[in-house]
C-alpha cells in the first residue's frame, strides 16, 4: 500500500491554473542590450566630435555601421517576441498614443531610417558636414529613444519594482557604460590616449552610478513597497536569480570599475580593453535579472 | 451605462462553477483562465476553514492595460466593459505586464491577448454573464453601476463599509467589488504557495510564456 502510495505520488501530473510565467525574456532583454549600445554608440560619437573632431576622421563610417547593426538588432528582437509578428504594422495604422510601445516603435524607426541615410552619406558622397549636422539631430533623438523602454515599464503598472525615474536613469547609464565601452573597443589604436582615458572615464563613473543605483534598490527599496520587498527576494540570500544578479553586478559594474582605475594607473589600453567587454557582457546579465523577477511574483 | 461585478465571499461555497462556466462558454483553452476561484486555506488543525475567491478582470475605469496597448486592440466599450479586439491584438504582451491582477493570458491558440470580457457577446443580446447564471448562490451579482435601482447598486449600499477592491492603491478604480473579503482573499502576497509544498513530486505546467 505505501509502495503504490509512493508511486502515486511520483505521477507526473499537469496543473490547468493560471501560474506566474516569464512573458518577457530574453528576446526583450536582447532589444534592451542592443538599443543601449546603438544609441550610446551616438552619444559617443557627439561627444567626440565635440571634444577632439580630428579623431572622428576614420571612425564616422565603422561607428555608425556598428549602431545601425545593433538598432537592427534591436528591432529584430522586439519583433520576434510579438506573438503575432506578422501583424507589427498595426503599431503604423492602429496607433494608440498613450503607449510607450507604440511612441517608442515610431521613433526607433526614424532613428534608424535617419542612421541609414548617415550611412549612405558617408559612403555614397563622404560628406563629413552633413553627416555631423545629421549627427546632432540623430544624438537628440537618440534621447527619447534611449528612455522611451523606462516609459514602457512605468506604465508596466503590475511591477512594482521598474518606477520611471530609477529606469530612466538606468536606461541613460547603460548607453552611457556599453556606449564608451564600444568605442574604445572600435577606436583601438585610433583614439589618443587622452581620449581613451576620456571614454573609460565615462565607463568607469556609468558603473559606479549604476551600481550605486542597483544597491540603492537593493537595500532600501523593500522599505517601502510589499511587493517590491517580495520581488527582491529573488535576488537576496537562496533567490532564484541571486547569483546570476550578483555575476551581472561584478561584471558589468564593479570588475570594469576597478579595471578602468588599474588602466589609468598602469597607462594600459588593454586593461581598458578588457573593462569594455566585460561591461557590455554584464549589462546583458544585469537587464536580464532585472526583467524577469518582477514576472516570477503572483498577481492574483 | 457603467456594468459591474460584485461577488459577496460569505455566499460563495466554491463550487467553481463559474470557472467551468466560463470556460465553457469562452472556449478558453488549458493551463489559461478568464476567471477562476481561488481558494486559501486559513488557520491551524483544528481551527482551520477554507475560503474562496473568484478572481477575473476588473475592468477599471482606469484601466493599465487599456493605456499600454500599442494598437488599442483593448478598449473601452459604451457600457464600460474593457473588450479586446483579437483580430488587431499584435501579442507584444505589454497589457501582461501592464495589469496589476494577472487577468491577461497569451492565448496559446490565437497567440493573442485574451481575458474576461464581462461576456460581452452576452450582454449585447440581453443575457447575463455564463457566471452569474452558473452560479448556484447567487454569489456574482453583476449590473449597472450608474443605476441606483440595480441590484449591484443596492448590494453596495446595504453593504456600505464592507466593500472592497483589489489592490486599491494601484489608482485603478475597479468596477468589480467585493463583499466580505480580507487581506487574505484579496492581497495574492498575504496567502503565497510555496513551491515544493505539493502532493505530487513531478508537477508540470503547460508553457504560458514568451521566450526564457
Amino acid at each position: 500500500m505505501i509502495h503504490e502510495t509512493l508511486a502515486a505520488t511520483n505521477a507526473v501530473v499537469t496543473l490547468d491554473v493560471p501560474l506566474p510565467d516569464i512573458f518577457w525574456g530574453w528576446y526583450v532583454t536582447m532589444n534592451m542590450w542592443a538599443k543601449s549600445i546603438g544609441t550610446g554608440l551616438i552619444f559617443m560619437i557627439f561627444l567626440l566630435l565635440k571634444k577632439n573632431s580630428s579623431e572622428m576622421t576614420s571612425l564616422r563610417t565603422p561607428t555608425i555601421i556598428v549602431s545601425f547593426i545593433m538598432m537592427n538588432v534591436f528591432l529584430l528582437f522586439t519583433w520576434l517576441d510579438l506573438h503575432q509578428m506578422w501583424r507589427m504594422w498595426h503599431i503604423f495604422f492602429y496607433p494608440h498614443m498613450t503607449s510607450a510601445i507604440t511612441i517608442g516603435a515610431w521613433m526607433a524607426t526614424l532613428f534608424v531610417g535617419l542612421e541609414a541615410l548617415m550611412i549612405a552619406v558617408m559612403i555614397m558622397k563622404k560628406d563629413t558636414v552633413l553627416f555631423d549636422k545629421l549627427l546632432f539631430w540623430v544624438t537628440l533623438l537618440a534621447i527619447p529613444v534611449t528612455l522611451y523602454t523606462a516609459g514602457i515599464m512605468a506604465e508596466s503598472t503590475a511591477r512594482e519594482l521598474w518606477q520611471m525615474p530609477t529606469e530612466s536613469v538606468q536606461m541613460i547609464l547603460a548607453a552611457t557604460l556599453s556606449g564608451s565601452a564600444t568605442i574604445i573597443l572600435i577606436g583601438g589604436s585610433k583614439l589618443s590616449d587622452e581620449t581613451k582615458r576620456f571614454f573609460g572615464a565615462i565607463l568607469g563613473l556609468s558603473a559606479l552610478m549604476a551600481f550605486i543605483i542597483y544597491m540603492s534598490e537593493y537595500i532600501f527599496g523593500a522599505m517601502k513597497a510589499e511587493e517590491v520587498a517580495a520581488v527582491l527576494e529573488y535576488v537576496k540570500g537562496d533567490g532564484k536569480y541571486a547569483t546570476m544578479f550578483w555575476v551581472g553586478q561584478w561584471v558589468a559594474y564593479i570588475l570594469p570599475m576597478l579595471l578602468v582605475v588599474l588602466s589609468r594607473v598602469s597607462k594600459s589600453s588593454s586593461i581598458l580593453s578588457l573593462a569594455a567587454i566585460l561591461a557590455i557582457a554584464g549589462l546583458w546579465v544585469v537587464k536580464h535579472v532585472w526583467l524577469v523577477i518582477p514576472q516570477l511574483l503572483p498577481l492574483s | 451605462m457603467q456594468l459591474g461585478f460584485l461577488v459577496d465571499l460569505h455566499l460563495c461555497m466554491g463550487c467553481k462553477g463559474c470557472e467551468i462556466a466560463c470556460k465553457v462558454e469562452n472556449e478558453v483553452p488549458l493551463s489559461t483562465w478568464r476567471l477562476r476561484v481561488k481558494y486559501v486555506d486559513v488557520g491551524t488543525f483544528p481551527e482551520t476553514k477554507r475560503t474562496f475567491t473568484p478572481l477575473r478582470c476588473n475592468h477599471c475605469e482606469n484601466a493599465p492595460c487599456e493605456r499600454i496597448c500599442p494598437v488599442s486592440a483593448l478598449h473601452y466599450i459604451e457600457n464600460g466593459i474593457v473588450n479586446i479586439d483579437k483580430e488587431r491584438c499584435i501579442g507584444c504582451a505589454g497589457c501582461v505586464m501592464a495589469c496589476p491582477y494577472g487577468a491577461i493570458y497569451i492565448d496559446p491558440e490565437t497567440q493573442t491577448a485574451d481575458k474576461c470580457t464581462y461576456c460581452a457577446h452576452r450582454i449585447a443580446s440581453s443575457m447575463m454573464p455564463a457566471c452569474v447564471v452558473a452560479c448556484p448562490v447567487e454569489a456574482n451579482i453583476f449590473g449597472d453601476l450608474e443605476d441606483p435601482t440595480s441590484n449591484i447598486s443596492k448590494y453596495i449600499q446595504r453593504h456600505a463599509g464592507n466593500v472592497q477592491v483589489r489592490k486599491p492603491e494601484k489608482g485603478t478604480n475597479p468596477h468589480h467589488y467585493y463583499v466580505g473579503g480580507g487581506n487574505v482573499t484579496l492581497n495574492p502576497l498575504a496567502s503565497r504557495r510555496e513551491e515544493g509544498f505539493n502532493l505530487f513530486n513531478n508537477i508540470t505546467t503547460l508553457p504560458l510564456g514568451g521566450h526564457h
